[in-house]
């Protein structure tokens, strides 16, 4: 094994990393703040690219077509939270609903083909993945560093206003909120649509990274998103209890996860294989806080038992 | 003026679990009036309170508060004119969140949320001073995350929250009722204070015979989903707990032995 073709695909891992990252910090939105379980993700991280894909071979300009995909993400948000809130469909099923009808709407968009090329020596692009190792301002970690300060900022102030706290009120406590008189099911709305507009912004720059969308492009992106949250947590839980801290830790777990991708795909895993392992991992993560708090019921129990 | 006419709520209906737990109550609370509701499990009281909270719709009468219909608005619309704190210490905040955060939502009951700072400096100098007059020192304390707190101290924090923008009407929902009897004691003091010191419309549901004849101006006992008696006056400051006992069994025509949950 050659230790040097492993530190070559760094940049490469760490750019999409950042890229990820951006899904993930929307998807810590749903899962952490709103305690919504959103799988509309998987949708919605292939609709962004396809509406920037095609708008921008329409002649549509890079940054018109993103806010366009980042508007068609919120779109999708929006008929989650209205087959929750209006139609009293549980959130898993929700989000899975609106996951399946964009795949047909995604096809739809992309003119009935799989995938869709943009090529960054005909098009402006954002970022792209040849320029992974160049030292200059268009390198994608250069750029995703600053889109991520961009949106953590805006995400940092936003959850500071009156209706943000009302947002995370909603999650923390329904019934507490409602008795405040915050109207929740418009609050689940809205934070649908701010969390599948932040991975539709994910998807547009991912298919310009990779100068090409593709239909199955999110597949599996919750798991993604769940991952990177969760490494965070698990790493930087007790470090970072700063809400802009939480929100990078969530941008460096997704990195975390693309570096230890690359490191076992150098060890010899079959790339096919990559979906098994992070569901894996995911659900390992998931079940440590469950068997920690049942190890300590045990303890409990125990010298309960012994001091009777 | 709380109106509330007629109120019918029946839940499962037409299952073998039929219940129904609200059956024609007809109340009216006068501006001050501090009523004590008091029957054994399954009476309609909490029902009652959720019904003026609108958590759900009903099946029957309406609501009124200072001479405005509320009945057909919902749960967050109705929560201008309420205060509210519940049984579990748990329901009433937001545990995740901190103490100021919290006093900061509830600053906003019945306000249009905007893209303004969710809470102010000015506003953090308010909740000092509230928090102080708790007495438990938890204006030290006011970027703790509330899960921290104790039930007790979680019950007064929902009380100052409750009534920190004046509402027309608090209800309190056996409040008390998860608390070591000492604590109860501490938070039912405190909420006769703040009742008495702003002159408070309040519904105060309890388990509790004592607690219902020491405190308030009124006492409405429930059975079966109807008010079977409303005592105020000279003759609530007279009210002792076997009389009490008398005039249940009189008016339900039930063995009290029968409905021991009144006891507690």
């Amino acid at each position: 094994m050659n230790v040097a073709v492993l530190l070559n695909a760094m940049p490469g891992a760490v750019s999409q990393g950042l890229i990820w990252g951006v899904m993930a910090i929307g998807v810590y939105v749903t899962y952490k703040i709103l305690d919504f379980a959103d799988l509309t993700v998987d949708g919605t991280m292939a609709l962004g690219g396809a509406v920037c894909v095609m708008l921008m071979m329409r002649g549509v300009p890079m940054p018109l077509a993103m806010l366009a995909a980042v508007l068609a993400g919120m779109l999708a948000g929006l008929a989650t939270g209205l087959f929750h809130t209006a139609m009293g469909i549980p959130p898993i099923l929700a989000g899975i609903l609106t996951q399946l009808s964009l795949y047909s709407i995604n096809l739809w968009i992309m003119g009935f083909k799989a995938n869709q090329g943009i090529s960054v020596t005909k098009y402006c692009l954002l970022v792209s993945g040849r320029n992974v190792r160049a030292l200059a301002a268009n390198n994608p970690i250069f750029v995703m560093a600053i889109v991520h300060a961009a949106l953590i900022g805006l995400l940092y102030w936003f959850f500071g206003t009156e209706k943000g706290c009302a947002l995370r009120a909603t999650g923390a406590n329904e019934r507490m909120a409602r008795a405040q008189g915050i109207n929740t099911s418009r609050g689940k709305v809205l934070g649908l649509m701010i969390s599948n507009g932040i991975v539709a912004l994910s998807s547009a720059i991912l298919s310009q990274y990779q100068g090409a969308v593709d239909v199955n492009m999110g597949r599996g992106a919750i798991v993604i998103g769940l991952a990177a949250v969760i490494i965070s947590e698990v790493l930087f839980g007790r470090l970072f209890t700063n809400f802009a801290l939480k929100l990078s830790g969530v941008a460096i777990g997704a990195v975390l996860y693309y570096i230890v991708l690359q490191f076992v795909l150098w060890l010899g895993l079959d790339t096919n294989m990559l979906k098994l392992l992070s569901a894996l991992v995911v659900a390992l993560f998931l079940a440590v806080p469950y068997w920690n708090g049942r190890f300590r019921a045990n303890m409990a129990r125990r010298e309960a038992r012994q001091n009777a | 003026m709380l109106e509330l006419n007629a109120l019918r709520k029946v839940f499962n209906p037409r299952t073998v679990n039929e219940k129904i737990a609200l059956d024609g109550v007809d109340l009216r609370l006068e501006d001050g009036d501090f009523v004590t509701v008091i029957g054994g499990n399954g009476a309609g009281k909490s029902t009652l309170l959720n019904a003026i909270a609108g958590v759900w719709p009903l099946d029957g009468g309406s609501v009124r508060i200072d001479g405005e219909d509320v009945t057909s608005l919902v749960e967050h619309e109705r929560a201008r004119w309420l205060g509210r704190v519940f049984q579990d210490p748990m329901t009433g905040t937001a545990a995740t969140m901190q103490i100021e955060e919290n006093l900061a939502l509830a600053m906003r009951r019945g306000r249009k949320r905007g893209l303004r700072r969710g809470i102010t400096r000015a506003e953090r100098e308010l909740f000092r001073g509230k928090l102080a007059d708790l007495g438990l020192g938890l204006e030290d304390r006011m970027s703790a995350k509330v899960g921290l707190l104790s039930g007790g101290q979680r019950q007064a924090l929902t009380l100052l929250m409750a009534t920190m923008q004046r509402p027309r009407l608090l209800l309190l929902d056996e409040h008390t009722a998860a608390l070591d009897p000492r604590t109860a004691l501490k938070v039912l003091e405190l909420t006769d204070r703040i009742v008495r010191e702003n002159h408070l419309m309040t519904l105060m549901v309890t388990h509790n015979m004592r607690d219902a004849i020491a405190y308030g101006n009124r006492l409405v006992m429930m059975y079966e989903g109807r008010v079977i008696m409303d005592i105020s006056g000279e003759e609530k400051r007279a009210l002792t707990v076997p009389m009490l006992l008398e005039k249940f069994a009189l008016l339900s025509g039930d063995d009290f032995a029968s409905d021991r949950a009144l006891l507690s």
